[in-house]
């Protein structure tokens, strides 16, 4: 028995005229890791910004459906927009650590809610920077400039950072597509050790990526969800002949 | 929905943004106020297109003519001095000199700008002036021709960082498309590439014309001061700057005397806003950006 | 084809001289100001009371003033300069007042500061009534920089890349706390180099504070806000231009410009260097 995260139903989304997301539905279950693939333009990322809300950002963005986050409707009116990308962490394409020190990028969701006294907030810097394994390399230089380190450490100190809000749902978008192989690795391992404790949603140019970390796929394309199931199963006997051409790089 | 602090961050950065527009209403609600009145006693004709600037005699006139040429005058030399001196400079920067020189030449202008114009009226004063003098035979060198020169020498540096900026933006392309065409470097600036920043450098020397019309201590300082319609590049001339500066300690506040100096500088705004205007609309664009 | 090459090198030969000739005007000035300044310029210079109607002695009060007038300048206009670029990058709405304050920006940074001279004369002297001070110096200068900082703030936070706050917002901040965390440090260096530049401005400015904060002469320093003040740009203009003794005052007032032009030259340098820094350090 799966409980589902995440579920949209009916989702339709606009920027001006461009009907961009058409009639999405969509669950995430609990503490799996859920891909999204589909070629360019098919509306995966702005799919995933629709989960924190990071489309409002957008000017002429128009929503209609609705988004469950467990009990909660995130595109209700009295909804608190802060609140919900607190409990929805969200990881970029771009490593983007801001320009202050690691543990001040780690501490400062924390900091801006203000809800932790200064030594709770050493210890949940440390299991954050734990969690995300970044910790080793860094705890000896917690306080120099997060821009000294790499990019798969920045990217990692970005999930960190994610992680310190203690998120119901962690969104990644195309995580990995600025960073080296090995970078990739790691954080493909990562994410299988983070499923244990919170549900992933990642979106991913990458196939082989998909098939390697992820429990359901969901396949979209020109703003529909095409397919969505378990990994292997999509993988292996896909339902829709755009999933299998897709699959088997027909376009893409 | 918003938070109080948000809200109130919000409306604090809003009524800063007022705040600017209340104090240009300001300016010319002041300028208005105590220069209007005048039109009362002088009439707006008699005030512009006369030259007889007696504000203190027993009989006052207040034809600003002779002073509203002298600006003019004084701006039109600076302009032939500091087009040339800024618009070569910033070519030669943009188009000819080695990375190293452009390194160098480009924070020596941006000096230039920095100097205070009192000690540009002081060098004027006391240096330029007595020399211009000597060399010409002249009664005195404080002149429209010493005051062109220090006005010309500081809008150099507007005029050059603007048209640099602009020439610096016309793509490659376009030099790319003239060299291969066989023109010579000059003939490659010249038809190619200032055409194509034309816009950005006429505005770069109506800034320039704001600046220098609405320069005080240098004319106040070096252009010589009589109220009267220069006769020639050495004649000593009043701009309508340096008769506020000058003027202004001698009268009552309120007189006639007083209006009459507000009545200049509602001119004087005039003439720097409705440029500043055409420079920011048509040739710039950047208001609107 | 010699014709055009001629032409070429001639073309080439005359732009080099017009940066020749604007080199050589810089040069022959710092050159004179040093030479002449340097004669009159010691420690006591800067740091005594002018003596015998300003035919001797230094020139401090004036030092003081300048500084006492620029400070309170930019203490007032700084944080106005900064909430109103924030407004504009950041809120931006409605447009067309957005547009209107950017006619108003430009407007101000494009009127003579003779203007804001009278401006402050007619409102802080007069309607005011605070009278000929220290403090209606500062707003009136205040006023002055305003623009510039409002420019250089506002280019400095478009400066600022959209994934620094996209990052802030996704972790739930407000837009508030992402302008005050992370915006604005992001861009502080570049906000407070154009603040020092503005700095260097005002310091050197005559003719706003002529009718509203200066005077010619004054025994003592300013000891409040309503008191009048000597200022170094006012002091060259009234040391050449009033007092009969011009053989003797010449030279003090080569000597006040000079100390004038350091202080404002090496603000430029500071801001320069903090340019340069910049520029060679960002990571983004």
């Amino acid at each position: 028995m799966v409980n589902t995260r995440i579920s949209t139903s009916g989702l339709n989304l606009w920027f001006g005229k461009n009907h961009v997301l058409q009639d999405v539905n969509l669950s995430v279950h609990e503490k799996k890791v859920t891909a999204m693939i589909g070629p360019s333009g098919c509306g995966k990322s702005t799919l995933l910004r629709c989960f924190n809300r990071m489309n409002d950002l957008i000017p002429e963005t128009r929503i209609e459906g609705t988004i469950m986050l467990g009990e909660q409707d995130i595109y209700a009116p009295k909804a608190d927009v802060t609140r919900i990308r607190a409990k929805v962490g969200m990881v970029f394409q771009k490593p983007n650590p801001f320009p202050k020190s690691i543990f001040n990028n780690v501490a400062y969701g924390l900091v801006i809610q203000g809800k932790y006294s200064k030594c709770d907030l050493h210890g949940r810097v440390e299991e954050s920077l734990k969690a995300a394994w970044l910790w080793d390399e860094v705890k000896d230089r917690l306080h120099s400039s997060a821009m000294s380190l790499s990019g798969g450490q920045q990217q990692r100190l970005c999930i960190a950072r994610a992680l310190a809000n203690s998120p119901e749902v962690l969104l990644l978008d195309e995580p990995t597509s600025a960073l080296d192989p090995q970078s990739t690795a790691k954080i493909e391992e990562l994410c299988l050790e983070l499923k244990k404790s919170v549900s992933i949603l990642i979106v991913t140019h990458n196939i082989a990526q998909a098939g390697r970390i992820s429990d359901y796929t969901a396949f979209m394309y020109l703003g529909q969800m095409v397919e969505f199931g378990k990994t292997d199963q999509v993988f292996t006997v896909p339902n829709d002949k755009r999933t299998e051409e897709y699959l088997t790089g027909v376009f893409g | 929905m918003k938070s109080f602090k948000e809200k109130s961050f919000q409306s604090i950065t809003y009524i800063t943004s007022l705040f600017t527009i209340v104090i240009l209403m300001g300016i010319i609600y002041s300028l208005f106020r105590e220069g209007l009145p005048l039109f009362k006693t002088v009439s707006v004709k008699e005030f512009l297109f006369t030259q007889n600037w007696y504000p203190t005699h027993s009989e006052p006139e207040f034809g600003a003519w002779a002073l509203i040429a002298g600006s003019f005058y004084v701006t039109l030399g600076a302009l032939l001095i500091g087009v040339p001196l800024g618009l070569g400079s910033a070519i030669f920067v943009s188009e000819v000199a080695s990375p190293k020189l452009k390194e160098i030449a480009k924070p020596v202008i941006e000096l230039l700008a920095g100097i205070p114009s009192v000690v540009y009226g002081l060098f004027g004063m006391a240096f330029l002036a007595p020399l211009i003098r000597q060399w010409f035979n002249l009664n005195t060198g404080l002149n429209v021709f010493s005051a062109s020169v220090i006005l010309g020498v500081m809008i150099v540096p507007i005029i050059a960082s603007m048209s640099e900026d602009a020439l610096s933006n016309v793509p490659k392309s376009i030099r790319e498309a003239a060299l291969a065409l066989g023109s010579t470097k000059v003939e490659c600036i010249f038809r190619a590439v200032i055409p194509s920043a034309k816009s950005g450098i006429i505005g770069s020397i109506l800034l320039g014309f704001g600046r220098a019309i609405g320069e005080t201590m240098v004319v106040l300082m070096v252009a010589g001061g009589s109220a009267q319609i220069p006769k020639g590049i050495f004649s000593s001339v009043r701009p309508m700057t340096s008769t506020i500066a000058a003027e202004m300690g001698e009268t009552v506040m309120g007189d006639l005397h007083y209006q009459s100096l507000f009545a200049l500088a509602m001119v004087l705004f005039i003439i720097t806003f409705v440029t500043n205007l055409i420079t920011e609309l048509v040739f710039l664009k950047r208001s609107f950006r | 084809m010699n014709r055009r090459k001629l032409q070429n090198y001639l073309g080439l030969g005359v732009l080099g001289l017009f940066l020749f000739i604007t080199f050589a005007f810089l040069i022959i000035f710092l050159v004179r100001m040093f030479y002449m300044g340097s004669s009159v310029l010691s420690l006591e210079f800067v740091t005594t009371n002018p003596r015998n109607a300003m035919t001797e002695g230094g020139i401090f009060p004036a030092v003081v003033g300048t500084f006492w007038l620029t400070t309170l300048a930019i203490l007032v206009a700084t944080p106005m300069g900064v909430l109103t670029a924030v407004y504009l990058t950041s809120y931006g709405r409605p447009m067309w007042f957005v547009r209107l304050v950017k006619i108003a920006i430009n407007t101000l940074a494009g009127t003579p500061s003779i203007i804001f001279g009278l401006f402050g004369m007619a409102i802080f002297v007069n309607l005011m009534r605070l009278n000929i001070s220290l403090i209606s110096g500062a707003l009136t200068l205040a006023i002055l920089a305003l623009p510039m900082i409002i420019n250089a703030t506002e280019e400095a936070l478009r400066g600022v890349p959209s994934d620094f706050s996209e990052a802030s917002l996704a972790l739930g901040a407000t837009k508030r706390q992402t302008i005050l965390r992370v915006m604005i440090p992001t861009a502080l260096p570049n906000i407070l180099t154009g603040t020092i530049i503005s700095i260097g401005r005002i310091a050197g400015e005559t003719a706003p504070i002529m009718f509203t904060a200066a005077t010619f002469y004054s025994r003592r320093l300013p000891e409040s806000l309503s008191d009048e003040v000597m200022a170094l740009p006012y002091h060259i203009y009234a040391l050449m231009t009033e007092g009969t003794h011009s053989a003797s005052q010449v030279p003090i007032a080569y000597g006040t410009a000079l100390i004038l032009l350091l202080m404002v030259l090496s603000i430029s340098g500071v801001a320069v260097f903090i340019r340069f820094n910049i520029r060679r350090n960002r990571k983004w």
